[in-house]
């Protein structure tokens, strides 16, 4: 595509710099904390220190009288109020168990918000929490899925249901297995935490009736029309905005309490409300995540061939059901199968309810937990029947000539259909890349000289691009400069400069002239956000077939101004010229969006602007695929692993920006190593969190993470998308966990050891002194 | 409530006079009293280091310092890192390297590294992993931080 005189940035495929970066390094981000509204009042909320408990008072009357303070609220001050409804639109059997913005009549996990404190400064709403005065009589704590389900509300007991998928005659593949291969698996209580604490600003505009909140982030036109059903508003009332968000990892920018509670306020106090969230109570309040447990079993052949999977599972949902309802069991339960044929397969999936923190999708839901437990299921195939665990996995693998492959399995509405891709060609690339049987060799010389160093491999297939539409619109004004707005969403994840360059490529621009809008409810009245690895794949390609006919839209009108063809004309820098003759008459595209503009006399009968709005609709995701390599070693005096060496394989159809692609893969990488060894909300038996601050949760540091290897490969391009992208966001963690705890097994020369993440030292101590 | 104190500090060598309640912590009069809001907090104890500021030229967590502790002293902010147009080195090298995805650690990480750079412009790869380790990231997975740390030292040193 380049040529000789072409000084444009940012084509498909170029490693760019980003965009976003120039006020990220300078400190002119704007973060919600960073924004300030006159008079705007603080809130503080007043948390459960209790479990689990009935309600009998909440005394406000010394915090209300606190000097500063404004108002101070319980449920009964905004009994109007219904609870957090689901993003997917209501949902009468799930509905029982969602959770109000102020707990009502009972509180269900340390931490569910029982009162609300407003103040003219932060630090006063902080004092008067501390003067709201809570009467609980305690009830049971139940802190595990796998207990008897208790009662809930007198209506109905803490499994909230029961979500199965599966087809073909288990019993007849059980009954002519050579052997049944059982394992229990269990995925740690951990989640996103991202860098920056929620936060929410509430502000109401009166003399336009228009409700604002601040703080938006991954889904803003989502819960949009959440709060506009919750409030009863319309949607036109309802504006939504995203600043700058300091991760978001699928936690972030869900709607909670605290962003119901500012909205609501600003209307009814009639001043805007600012809410920021602190890290202990994030760690307490914001969604958890991943916590399972499997109990899986094979129907194997002698060979190792898969006849059938049998998986049933606990999901640790926590205290209520926010946005998502079911959401991690539809995906774990519609994607355990993997990259493998498994002809016979059911999973059931027991969603309770416990006494935690309520839980939802982190980064590769459903996938990273499958993953884990599948995989660790692949190992002990392979040590049962005496095979090679690679072999095991060739033999069933999903072929090439078998793509694509279909599967009576739903992930989130939509069948699972494979794309196209060479399961076994990557593995292949993978192995010799990282020399396989020569570091088993190397490995095994290092155990005979007395170091416990081990390898292990992870394989999985990923989703994204979750459909079933997106749009975006773009505008070219007479400067030549661009503005494309789009329905999508900025975690951090470079989406702005994903999307500049796929407008950059069909308009024939410069990247950086154009200015990439998101998470504006008010801009555009559609929008998917960022989840699900869907940002690039959907909005991109909605991106791309406007940009395409705002370029046939252009083209158009310089040809009857230049007074040839539009075909005979092409884009170079943002300037219209001849194929034929790049140097003899031009048009910039902005000197053609004037030509564009209403009262211009060129513009004929055409539709005013140099504009255009298109849309892209997709059938089914797209299945991007990869494997994990890690090489361990454990230190067996402290428990300690250090990981030696790490290797992705991941192919991506098509890259946008190589580098941001592998900066996505290495940063899931980190939290899924974080997972693996680290990570965990415990709480004691009473229910009481334990891991509150980041001195018990531990986020890995530098030292603990590895410079991994990337094979970033784009031999399958999707067949579900025009460019041929398939997403990249959560790859670099969905087989971290399976691969570590693989390769620690390895290292400690105990097949089937590692059944629990996080391998901590604690846990890995135990198994070596069983063993010992 | 305490009585205020008056305090004058410089902020970028900016002069700032702020009366402040004792119990306010540095970041806090930072960002709310002297308007510099590229300081970040994370996590209020201390742990994650996106607060990160130098004082009187050694990196600080802005969180656990006061207001008053600062009273007379010279604080740099990553809004005075560039030299007006012209990117710090640092600051280029994050931008040439993706050292940063989402941001907000950014700012800790880049005051962090100022100082020790500065300190010790000759620091050998591994100790500046051990500095850099006292910061936490959740985007990047470090590896492009390290590279771009490495990558500015060079610089700074060929620079003389």
């Amino acid at each position: 595509m380049a040529t000789a005189t072409n000084k444009m940035l940012g084509h498909l495929g170029d490693s760019v710099e980003r965009l976003e970066d120039p006020p990220l390094v300078t400190g002119k981000g704007r973060f919600v904390g960073d924004i300030n509204f006159p008079h705007q009042l603080h809130m503080r909320i007043v948390r459960s220190p209790y479990a689990h408990g009935k309600i009998k008072s909440v005394d406000t009357s010394e915090a209300k009288a606190h000097p500063g303070v404004v108002a101070v609220w319980t449920t009964d001050d905004i009994e109007d109020v219904p609870p957090i409804d689901f993003r997917e639109g209501s949902n009468p059997t799930l509905a029982l168990f969602r959770q109000y913005a102020l707990a009502r009549e009972l509180v269900r996990y340390v931490g569910d918000p029982v009162a609300a404190v407003f103040a003219e400064d932060p630090y006063t709403a902080e004092d008067a929490s501390e003067l709201v005065v809570l009467d609980v009589e305690p009830l049971p704590a139940l802190i595990r899925a796998d207990d008897p389900p208790q009662d809930f509300k007198g209506q109905a007991t803490t499994e909230a249901a029961v979500v199965e998928q599966g087809y073909g005659d288990l019993e007849e593949a059980f009954s002519s297995a050579y052997k049944v291969v059982e394992i229990e698996a269990k995925v740690g209580r951990h989640t996103g935490v991202p860098m920056e604490c929620r936060g929410a600003i509430g502000r109401y505009d009166a003399s336009r009736d228009v409700l604002e909140m601040y703080g938006a982030a991954k889904v803003p036109h989502r819960n949009r029309d959440t709060l506009c059903r919750m409030l009863n508003r319309p949607a036109s009332g309802v504006h939504l905005f995203e600043g700058h968000t300091g991760g978001g990892f699928g936690i972030r920018g869900e709607l909670y309490p605290e962003d119901v509670l500012v909205c609501v306020a600003a209307m009814r106090l009639g001043r805007p409300v600012k809410w920021i969230e602190d890290r202990q109570e994030h760690l307490m309040a914001a969604n958890h995540s991943r916590q399972q447990i499997h109990k899986i079993r094979a129907a194997v052949e002698e060979d190792g061939n898969i006849l059938a999977l049998d998986d049933e599972l606990y999901l640790d949902q926590g205290g209520y059901i926010r946005t998502h309802g079911t959401r991690v069991a539809n995906m774990t339960t519609g994607t355990l199968p993997g990259p493998y044929r498994i002809p016979v397969y059911r999973s059931i999936c027991h969603f309770r309810l416990t006494n935690k923190t309520p839980a939802a999708t982190y980064r590769s839901p459903g996938r990273c937990e499958s993953t884990f437990v599948r995989e660790r299921l692949m190992d002990e195939i392979a040590t049962e029947l005496d095979l090679d665990p690679v072999a095991v996995r060739r033999r069933n693998l999903i072929a090439l000539e078998e793509m694509p492959w279909h599967r009576d399995l739903d992930v989130l509405g939509d069948s699972v259909e494979h794309d196209p891709g060479d399961y076994a060609g990557l593995l292949d690339q993978g192995l010799e890349q990282m020399h396989w049987d020569e570091l088993q060799k190397e490995l095994a010389q290092r155990r005979d000289n007395g170091e416990m160093v081990g390898v292990g491999l992870s394989m999985f297939f990923e989703k994204s691009g979750l459909g079933p539409s997106d749009g975006a619109k773009i505008f070219v004004d007479g400067t030549g400069h661009i503005e494309v707005v789009t329905g999508g969403a900025s975690l951090g994840q470079g989406f702005e400069t994903a999307m500049a360059q796929i407008c950059a490529e069909d308009l024939g621009t410069d990247y950086r002239r154009i200015r990439v809008v998101h998470g504006q409810t008010n801009r555009i009245d559609y929008g998917v956000g960022a989840h699900a690895s869907r940002a690039t794949v959907l909005t991109g390609t909605a991106v791309s077939k406007t940009a395409q006919a705002v370029r046939a839209k252009a083209l158009e009108m310089a040809a009857e101004l230049l007074q040839t063809t539009p075909d005979a004309l092409d884009i170079t820098d943002g300037v219209i010229h001849s194929k034929d003759n790049p140097s003899g008459p031009s048009l910039t595209l902005g000197e053609v969006a004037e030509a564009l503009a209403p009262t211009s006399p060129s513009r004929g009968d055409r539709t005013p602007y140099l504009a255009g709005e298109e849309w892209f609709n997709i059938d089914h995701q797209t299945y991007p695929y990869g494997h994990h390599i890690a090489v361990v070693k454990v230190d067996g005096e402290t428990g300690e692993v250090e990981i030696e060496k790490y290797f992705i394989a991941y192919d991506i159809g098509r890259s946008i920006n190589p580098m941001m692609i592998e900066g996505q893969l290495v940063g899931g990488l980190a939290q899924g190593i974080g997972g693996a060894l680290y990570e965990e909300f415990t709480y004691s038996e009473a229910g009481d969190p334990q891991s509150v601050t980041f001195a018990d949760y531990l986020i890995p540091t530098l030292h603990e993470i590895p410079n991994p290897e990337i094979l970033l490969t784009e031999d399958f391009p999707s067949i579900r998308t025009p460019l041929g992208i398939k997403g990249a966001g959560e790859a670099g963690i969905t087989g971290a966990l399976a691969a570590v705890a693989a390769a620690i097994d390895d290292a400690i020369g105990i097949p089937g050891a590692i059944r629990e993440t996080p391998i901590s030292p604690q846990r890995l101590k135990k198994i070596l002194s069983e063993r010992a | 409530m305490s009585e205020r104190k008056d305090i004058a500090l410089t902020i970028n060598g900016a002069d700032y006079e702020v009366s402040v309640d004792p119990r306010w912590t540095l970041a806090d009069v930072i960002r709310d009293h002297c308007g510099q809001t590229g300081t970040h907090l994370g996590c209020e104890h201390g742990i994650c280091g996106a607060c990160t500021v130098l004082v009187d030229d050694v990196p600080m967590r802005s969180c656990l310092m006061f207001g008053v502790q600062a009273d007379g002293k010279k604080i740099r902010t990553v809004e005075g890192l560039a030299d007006g147009e012209e990117y710090h080195p640092l600051q280029k090298a994050f931008m040439e390297n993706h050292a940063l995805q989402c941001g907000y650690c950014t700012p800790g990480f880049l005051m962090l590294a100022t100082g020790i750079l500065e300190a010790e412009p000759d620091i050998s790869d591994e100790d500046l992993n051990d500095v850099l380790s006292s910061n936490l990231c959740r985007c990047t997975g470090y590896a492009n931080i390290v590279k771009a740390v490495r990558a500015a030292r060079d610089e700074m040193k060929a620079a003389g």
